[in-house]
């Protein structure tokens, strides 16, 4: 089919659609509607993606495939495609909405207008990892966000308007600078295919600005603007500050999303963008960006052992664990862009289902507070048996997906420079502490709060939610080549290229 | 044959864990014993049938990236056939007498099903282990190393009521973790430096030669690249086998159910370490310094937690300190080189250590789980079998035996499994010539009589002398069931008779041919176990007046004179209070570590990311975002959508200008 990507792109916005028009009512009756026909359409999305998957994509192939081109508006151009690095991508989100949807059941407020972001954010969500056009791509990227901000904004808890202005401030530096760096993109390159940008080879000379002498010339500044946007978007040290309040305000479901989908467009885009378009500067830069991942991982393990909120702490260790990602891509080795796209997944599922954990017992008790839980095992135990597993999925333990990412990446590193390894090692003590301390202070103990007398265990749809991602982390765990196998070539042309614009850039420079 | 006893397992605990509700809890644990059991006669039989040759059962891939490449995969080589053999049988036999130790366990509420889940525990550490000693690369290794360590952490937290329990299982898991850092290290330069964590290629004699000749920049220095390596693979072994530095979580792991501690903390999982520098012989032949830190780290450790095992009063702590202890000794023999002996005591070990744990736990079930032996007092006729099993192990620990230089039956000497392998230890640490090695003999022989003070303290503590504490107690000991006392018996063949009739395999004239290629020798350097037959008669019988001196001294201080011990440690209480508190180690730990990291925690969340970079953006957007809101003053309406709406309309506007710029250009 020619223009299946768009098929499953825009599925989603046409459950919304239907929605907008025809759901009227605000009854019980016209809710479950809702919610049911949300439900379904994101599960014939992620069965039409997976068909699509298994049946039209070709793992050997490493260029872009299933690609759809017209002409839009004003002269721009709609470019569809996916290559091993995107496709994964597309599937994880494809994979986790319906799981996302199952987590918004027992909300009664607006529940219409609720399930309509949803679906809007999961249209735009997959565009961002199928655009093969800047402007495109810039588009959903950005409006994205707006689904967002409307979900914590409105469903939030109390600090919602704080945390969504924090965001959203954030995000628009971000946003400002890559502007500019496209525009200027365009500017030099003449287009905005991004299968055309990305052999394009950007000027390295030396510029001066401002009386400053930079290496890397052009390249270095498109670099530190793009990478403006998506090291907020990871989001990176020190820019990670909006995270956590975010998360704390966001409804759970707003939280899967964000911690398990949203954050991985940042480490998209330097995989796409930074690292084949700018190799030079990234060759450049790459030592300052790993280091950047090696503070985070340290300081957000520290803040995170000390958090008093859950959901805070479960935040934290979300940009340790993105720290791990930068770390890997900016290693400029195989094993790195593995292991960087292989953590992204895997963080997908391990900290969806930690977000939906917390949920599970927020929708109970109404606080996240960890001093407010203890015992919980004896009233739950499926519970403290799911929870454990991802707790230590979390701490990256071998046989779970978390162990292959974290290895591999620190694998890389070591490779490129053994002081980011060491540091980024010893993460992996800092969150054995943190995790195992969360769990022992809200699971083990002996159950005496009154008010936890009557909690009850995990229910059908609880279990129907965590069972997939349960599945999914053992499996990668144990055989990751399901990955591995069709990332492999694409990763390996994405090197290649790197690599070799790189030598042409030392040869040149040499010459000089 | 060898997937089933691998997987076997696996398989019992995933019915035991997730069935007992469908099959009931009864079939459930049957199910997983009657599994261990299977599995450990699968490994007697490989053990016996085990011709000598490395065969590897590739599974399927794992992690594959690059040139890296790494499968699940099963190697068979005599340590591995070693290794099963007491995993296994311990394991086996931990699992039939937990039916008894684990019945009716008071830490339980009437009616809370808890015994599926701790069989279910014990089978998946079994599993996690074995996977540990088949692997046939470092990966999968680790895999195992990790997975008993998540196994262990479960388990030491079984009573989860319990906040010790809690606390202690952390402990384990985090002090583990540190080892695991240096482990994980070690396989990352091993593989920049050799592209391969595969044994096949890590642990070829010629690479290993090589690696001796690079160097490696580790952080700011030029070092030499075998040395880093197997130092930061020493620093895993040190985790996992307690050894000094990081030795403090395994006598809190004692918080565990006694037969966790028989299996995990005294027979597999603490001489998983040991097997690891077995395993990488090929590595430590050539390097020069790591042996020598390794033979210290083993001395030291083995001297120091005699020490403390000394003063104890907890009976299980005793075991746990003299464990820490004895694997000391394990590390002395395979840094002087003496693999195959190192591996010896392991084995031996592994049975009288398990019994004298289980017998711990005998003792304990008897008298209403009181661990104290403040408390204790001639219970040998209450609980005659327990008692006989204790005086085994004893025996066993202490190393009773006849000196070799008296009477031996051709070269097998005659003595209980204990005194076979830890003379060979001795023997092959003053084999290991002057420096170091001499200090390890030295210390070894020292705490071969602090072993056997404390070893016959605790029998007399317990079993001699007048009855104390509780008199109802005392008068409720009973001798506990047979599930628990059938396992004590198995045990105590091992303890008798394991080392003399593997005597000649381990540390005879033809180990070489027995262990095949699974121990490499640089025959250029390395002739210790030579060296160690031929050592003079003093240090022959040196070991053994340690103990009969240890012996008396308990004896006078315990059964002669028994008010002397409370008037030594009011006589020398500075000294005493040192080793009751276990060197300060704790203290220490957390003065130094535990507090400042929450104090950086706490700093890092308040300070940095509150004032420093949030008062940065705010202070940014209280001086920018007043100015925006002013000149657009619809905006001030304060609903965040709307500031959502007014940058999605900024972006469009932005976006038509730049597409109609485009079409212009």
């Amino acid at each position: 089919m020619e223009n299946l990507l768009s098929i499953i792109t825009f599925l989603p916005m046409l459950g919304a659609a239907i929605l907008v028009v025809f759901l009227r009512g605000n009854d019980d009756y016209a809710q479950r509607n809702a919610k049911i026909l949300a439900l379904v359409t994101t599960l014939a999305t992620f069965v039409i993606s997976a068909v699509a998957l298994i049946s039209e994509f070709d793992p050997s192939n490493p260029g872009f495939q299933l690609v759809e081109e017209r002409t839009w508006l004003a002269g721009l151009t709609y470019k569809m495609g996916v290559d091993g690095i995107s496709v994964l991508f597309v599937m994880l989100t494809t994979f986790l909405m319906p799981i996302v949807i199952g987590a918004c059941w027992t909300v009664t407020t607006r529940v219409k207008e609720y399930m309509i972001l949803f679906l809007v954010l999961e249209s735009l969500m997959l565009a961002v990892f199928c655009a093969l056009d800047l402007v495109l791509f810039y588009v959903v990227f950005e409006a994205g966000l707006i689904p967002m901000f409307l979900i914590v904004g409105i469903w939030g808890g109390k600090d919602r308007v704080y945390a969504s202005f924090k965001f959203f401030l954030y995000t628009l530096l971000g946003s400002v600078l890559m502007l500019v760096a496209m525009i200027a993109m365009w500017m030099e390159a003449g287009t905005t295919d991004i299968p055309t940008l990305l052999n394009h080879e950007f000027s390295y000379a030396p510029m001066t600005v401002l009386g400053f002498q930079i290496m890397g010339g052009l390249q270095t500044l498109l670099f530190l603007a793009f990478f403006a946007s998506f090291a907020v978007k990871m989001p990176m040290w020190p820019v990670h500050t909006w995270l956590p309040d975010a998360h704390v305000q966001a409804p759970t479901a707003g939280s899967v999303v964000l911690a398990a989908i949203l954050l991985k467009m940042g480490g998209y885009g330097f995989l796409r963008f930074s690292l084949p378009m700018f190799p030079v500067a990234s060759e450049l830069l790459a030592t300052f960006v790993m280091t950047l991942s090696v503070i985070a991982i340290i300081y957000t393990s520290l803040v995170a052992l000390m958090q008093k909120d859950m959901k805070k702490l479960i935040a934290y260790s979300s940009v340790a664990h993105m720290g791990f990602v930068t770390m890997g891509i900016f290693a400029l080795n195989k094993q790195g862009l593995d292991g960087a796209i292989y953590q992204m997944l895997s963080h997908g599922f391990i900290s969806g289902a930690l977000f939906l954990g917390v949920g599970v017992i927020y929708e109970r008790m109404h606080t996240r507070e960890i001093d407010a839980y203890g015992g919980l095992v004896i009233r739950m135990p499926a519970y403290a048996l799911i929870f454990m597993f991802f707790t230590m999925a979390n701490v990256g333990l071998p046989g779970t997906s978390g162990f292959v990412g974290e290895f591999l990446t620190l694998i890389a590193a070591f490779k490129a420079n053994t002081w980011i390894a060491f540091g980024a090692t010893s993460g992996v003590i800092l969150s054995a502490c943190y995790a195992l301390w969360l769990y022992r202070r809200v699971v083990f103990g002996d159950l005496i709060k009154e008010s936890l007398k009557t909690i009850t265990d995990m229910d059908t749809r609880e279990h129907l939610m965590m069972a997939p991602l349960v599945i999914m982390t053992i499996l990668l765990g144990v055989y990751p080549a399901l990955v591995l196998d069709i990332i492999g070539p694409s990763v390996d042309a994405l090197l290649e290229n790197v690599t070799s614009a790189q030598a042409a850039a030392h040869a040149a420079m040499a010459l000089n | 044959m060898e997937t089933i006893l691998l997987f076997a397992p696996l398989v019992g605990s995933l019915i035991c864990g997730f069935g007992h509700k469908l099959i009931g809890e009864r079939a459930a644990l049957m199910v997983s014993t009657g599994l261990l059991f299977l599995s450990a006669i699968l490994s007697w039989v490989i053990f016996m049938t085990f011709h000598g040759d490395t065969e590897v059962i590739t599974l399927f891939r794992w992690v594959e990236s690059g040139t890296l490449s790494s499968d699940w995969a099963i190697r068979i080589d005599r340590l591995t056939a070693v290794m099963l053999v007491v995993i296994n049988t311990v394991s086996a036999v931990v699992h039939l007498y937990s039916w008894g130790y684990m019945d009716k366990d008071p830490q339980w509420k009437e009616g809370e099903s808890y015994k599926p889940r701790f069989f279910a525990f014990l089978s998946f550490f079994t599993f996690a282990m074995l996977m540990l000693v088949t692997s046939d690369n470092l990966l999968q290794m680790f895999f195992g190393w990790e997975g008993v360590g998540v196994a262990s952490y479960l388990l030491i937290g079984f009573y989860y009521r319990k906040p010790s329990a809690g606390a202690a299982a952390i402990k384990a898991f985090v002090v583990n973790r540190v080892g695991d850092f240096g482990f994980a290290l070690g396989i990352f330069g091993l593989f920049y430096l050799t592209d391969s964590i595969n044994f096949s290629e890590v642990l070829d004699p010629h690479n290993a030669e090589s690696l001796s000749h690079q160097t490696l920049h580790f952080l700011n220095w030029d070092l030499n690249a075998l040395e880093v390596i197997t130092m930061l693979l020493f620093i895993g072994a040190m985790g996992k086998s307690a050894q000094l530095f990081l030795h403090t979580w395994l006598p809190d792991a004692m918080e565990g159910p006694t037969p966790v501690s028989a299996l995990i903390h005294a027979a597999t999982m603490v001489t998983a370490g040991v097997f690891m520098v077995c395993r990488l012989s090929p590595l430590l032949e050539y390097a020069e310094f790591t042996p020598n830190f390794i033979i210290f780290i083993g001395a030291t450790t083995a001297f120091f937690a005699a020490t403390i095992g000394l003063v104890q009063n907890d009976i299980k702590r005793v075991i746990a300190y003299s464990t820490c202890s004895q694997l000391g000794y394990m590390f002395v023999a395979a840094g002087v080189g003496a693999y195959g002996v190192a591996m010896f005591h392991l084995f031996t070990h592994a049975f009288f250590k398990a019994m004298l744990f289980l017998g711990a736990g005998s003792v304990i079930n008897s008298m209403h789980h009181e661990q104290d032996m403040r408390n204790y007092g001639n219970l040998r006729k209450k609980i005659p079998y327990t008692f006989a099993a204790m005086m085994i192990g004893t025996l066993a620990i202490t190393g009773v035996g006849i000196p070799a230089v008296l009477f031996s039956m051709g070269d097998t000497p005659i003595g209980f499994a204990g005194f076979v392998s830890k003379d060979a230890i001795i023997e092959s640490a003053f084999a290991g010539g002057e420096g170091v090695a001499r200090y390890a003999f030295y210390m070894l022989v020292i705490a071969a009589a602090m072993t056997s003070f404390y070893s016959w303290r605790l029998i007399f503590m317990t079993f001699y002398g007048v009855e104390r504490g509780d008199q109802h107690t005392h008068e409720h000991a009973h001798e506990s069931p047979l599930t628990m006392l059938i396992p004590l018996g198995v045990l105590a063949v091992g303890a008798v008779f394991a080392g003399m009739v593997w005597h000649g395999d381990f540390f005879g004239h033809h180990y070489q041919e027995w262990f095949g290629t699974a121990i490499y020798e640089n025959h250029d350097t390395n002739h210790v176990i030579h060296d160690a037959h031929g050592v003079n008669a003093w240090v022959k019988v040196s070991p053994f007046i340690a103990m009969v001196l240890g012996f008396l001294l308990a004896y006078v201080m315990y059964i002669w004179k028994p008010t002397a011990p409370a008037a030594l440690a009011k006589q020398q209480r500075g000294l005493y209070a040192f080793l009751l508190n276990k060197w300060y180690f704790d203290e220490l730990y957390d003065l130094i570590f535990v507090r400042p990291t929450k104090a950086l925690g706490t700093f890092l969340w308040k300070k940095g990311d509150g004032k420093i970079i949030d008062g940065t953006i705010n202070g940014i957007a209280m001086g920018i975002v007043p100015w925006l809101t002013r000149l657009a003053g619809r905006a001030q309406s304060g609903y965040v959508y709307h500031y959502a709406f007014a940058i999605f309309i900024g972006l469009v506007a932005i976006i038509t200008w730049f597409a109609i710029g485009g079409s212009a250009h």
